[in-house]
């Protein structure tokens, strides 16, 4: 296990050191692609290019450029913005609570959402519900998260503001250390709509589970014994069926954390890691999108650590012995 | 577990409800199109994403010769026909405290049926070509992910070994990437550099090429693992070690042994790979990094209705829905054709 742990750690490490060498190149070694000139604005003369160069050391060899990028980045942790001007990694620290609120609640429900999906259509097999359900699941697969932020805006913020949804606050976002109340009611909405995909596909792939381990023997014999259909269900069926569901759950958070959150930010207006990664890439500001992919990669590292530890805790056929 | 008394061949498996004595002595193609046909729910996804298909490639007719618009062309200063008034495409001052330009709304008829955009195009006509270039990137991509997959699966999983692992770990390496932080890198380079220049071949900007391109390149690994899978286990096989005993050239062993043993791997994954990159597409539309004016795709035109959200709200709510209806087609279609090929087959794990 030790050896495994390793291994997937330094292999990592290297996936990580290789990626912003990749997207480094690709902002820099791309023809038609100038960093100061990006910074000088319209029309700016060849002096002002020249100084801007200077300044953010851009008129360096390529290797040192890309070593000074990581000693600011790591070392002396004053890494500048090429847009703003501003230092990178508080806007990083900034924006990952945001971020966290988000796929914190999100998950939550889509856990329990694709629990209750999965189990009531396993249970309801050879009635209406259980295809009925798994078609409501597919539609939830199928709905472009964007849109379904913009339709519940539509409603929640002007058609049915003025009745049912008077509560929900104006876009935006509030620390949970500042209001605990607006921050919950600032996010409920967001958290719906991030969830609806995943409760459709959790809840595809916990029915099939299920299906798949109601015909094991130690089911048979569970029956065998006596125990009720519930505790069949919830003690022994249930329990090996989420072994699956755990390692997609860690491994979807990781994502959702590195910034794949941020067509549901955009929407929102919630100024997260997904904002800041979209906002640093279309203004081609080098800092803050090396800062960012390099905090993606370390959560998806994470979380897939996590993911083999939980896998071992849930699975005793995969714990070391 | 119901036991079955005939095998008809160890590899063939029955589906639900099939007697052994009806299968025995079809050929798969025959028997998983035959168990397609009737899947009623398969067939109806089928049925609802060809008609999609059909109206999408119609655009220019309906724009033409039934509503009478344009929908590429602005049309800020125009008017048209409503119960017999004539009446502006863009009404001024008719936005919110009598400010603003304000285009028509839903008229119901068959000119502007769903209301105009920011610049009196007619919003019908123009989700029909915006459905062509969505169902056109969404096809060619799943294609390209598709078939640069089975070739990089044949070689990994045929020459194994150093050639497996290098490959594999490149794969690794994409994978590792965010699937829309890859597709936003590389549209925004692309975008910036004013398309892609390839010896003799350039891309302009606006091509439906580039975002085709682009997010088929990003799946690449997802296709790869199962088809490099399937190719480790094929080769095997007693009949691959025959053919080398026959002395048959490793193209031949790929292309005629492997090959066709491989690819209902492949077709499984199409349905379900469109409906995925019809999905991806919509997203960087959305974000103005993927289909590029004049060219309107369902994404562009949820972006372009955003600014009329609360005053016109059909502008982004009918490409909404027809990409709901493309994708569940697909998944529809793309379950039923998991069932036909390989009817005792797991729900396939996204990744």
């Amino acid at each position: 296990m030790a050896t495994f742990i390793i291994r997937r750690l330094t292999w990592a490490v290297i996936v990580t050191l290789v990626i912003t060498i990749l997207v480094f190149l690709l902002f820099f070694k791309t023809p038609g692609i100038d960093p100061a000139r990006q910074m000088a604005g319209r029309n700016p003369d060849p002096q002002t290019i020249a100084a801007i160069k200077h300044e953010f050391g851009l008129d360096r060899s390529l290797p040192v450029q890309y070593a000074l990028m990581m000693k600011r980045m790591f070392i002396s942790r004053d890494l500048i913005s090429y847009q703003y001007h501003n230092k990178v990694i508080p806007q990083l620290v900034d924006a990952a609570p945001v971020t966290f609120s988000l796929v914190l609640g999100a998950s939550i429900l889509w856990i329990v959402g694709a629990i209750v999906i999965g189990v009531a259509a396993a249970v309801l097999r050879g009635t209406i519900f259980d295809p009925l359900l798994m078609v409501i699941s597919l539609i939830g697969i199928s709905i472009p998260v964007f849109w379904l932020g913009e339709v519940a805006n539509l409603i929640t913020q002007d058609r049915l503001h003025d009745s049912v949804f008077s509560w929900v606050p104006p876009l935006g976002y509030v620390p949970l250390t500042q209001d605990p109340w607006q921050w919950f009611l600032h996010l409920v909405i967001p958290w719906f709509v991030l969830s609806v995909l995943y409760i459709g596909f959790y809840a595809r792939v916990l029915r099939a589970n299920l299906i798949e381990t109601e015909g094991e023997d130690y089911v048979r014999t569970a029956r065998a014994k006596g125990i009720s259909e519930e505790r069949v269900m919830f003690r022994h069926t249930l329990r090996t069926s989420l072994i699956t569901f755990v390692s997609l759950f860690g491994l979807d958070f990781g994502i959702l954390v590195a910034g794949s959150t941020l067509l549901v930010e955009v929407v929102f207006n919630l100024h997260g890691i997904g904002y800041l990664t979209y906002n640093s890439l279309t203004r081609l500001d080098l800092p803050v999108i090396m800062a960012t992919v390099i905090y993606g990669a370390i959560f998806i590292v994470f979380a897939n650590a996590i993911v083999d530890i939980l896998y071992a805790r849930l699975d005793p056929r995969v714990r070391p012995t | 577990m119901a036991e079955f008394a005939y095998e008809p061949e160890p590899e063939l498996s029955l589906g639900p409800g099939e007697r052994a004595e009806a299968v025995a002595g079809q050929s798969p193609w025959r028997l998983a199109a035959r168990r397609l046909w009737r899947n009623r729910v398969a067939m109806a996804g089928l049925v609802l994403f060809l008609l999609i298909v059909l109206v999408s490639f119609l655009a220019p007719v309906y724009a033409n010769h039934i509503a009478h618009t344009d929908a590429l062309q602005p049309n800020v200063n125009g008017t048209t026909v409503v119960n017999g008034k004539t009446v502006e495409v863009i009404q001024q001052g008719g936005g919110p405290l009598g400010l603003g330009e304000n285009p028509i709304g839903p008229t119901w008829q068959t000119n502007y049926f769903i209301g105009a955009d920011q610049n009196g195009r007619d919003v019908a006509a123009r989700v029909l070509y915006g459905g062509r270039s969505s169902l056109l990137i969404g096809i060619g991509s799943a294609l390209i992910a598709c078939l640069i997959a089975t070739i990089i699966g044949l070689i990994a999983g045929f020459f194994r070994g150093l050639t497996d692992s290098a490959l594999s770990r490149l794969m690794d390496l994409i994978w590792a990437f965010p699937v829309y932080l890859l597709a936003i890198t590389l549209s925004t380079v692309l975008l910036t550099t004013n398309g892609l220049q390839w010896g003799p071949i350039h891309l302009d900007a606006s091509s439906l090429w580039i975002p085709t391109i682009i997010i088929g390149v990003i799946y690449v690994p997802y296709v790869m693992r199962p088809v490099r899978g399937q190719v480790l286990s094929v080769r095997e096989k007693e009949f691959v070690d025959a053919a080398i005993a026959q002395g048959a050239s490793n193209w031949r062993l790929v292309f005629s042994e492997i090959l066709p043993n491989i690819i209902t791997a492949v077709i499984v994954l199409l349905p379900l790979m469109i409906a995925t990159t019809i999905l991806t597409e919509a997203a960087l539309s959305y974000l103005s990094i993927g289909v590029q004016p004049p060219n309107a795709s369902w994404g562009t035109i949820i972006q372009d209705g955003q600014a009329l959200l609360y005053t016109r709200p059909w502008v982004a709510i009918a490409p909404g829905i027809m990409i709901v209806l493309t994708v569940l087609s697909l998944n529809l279609l793309g379950d039923g054709v998991r069932d036909a090929l390989d009817p005792r087959a797991k729900v396939r794990l996204r990744k």
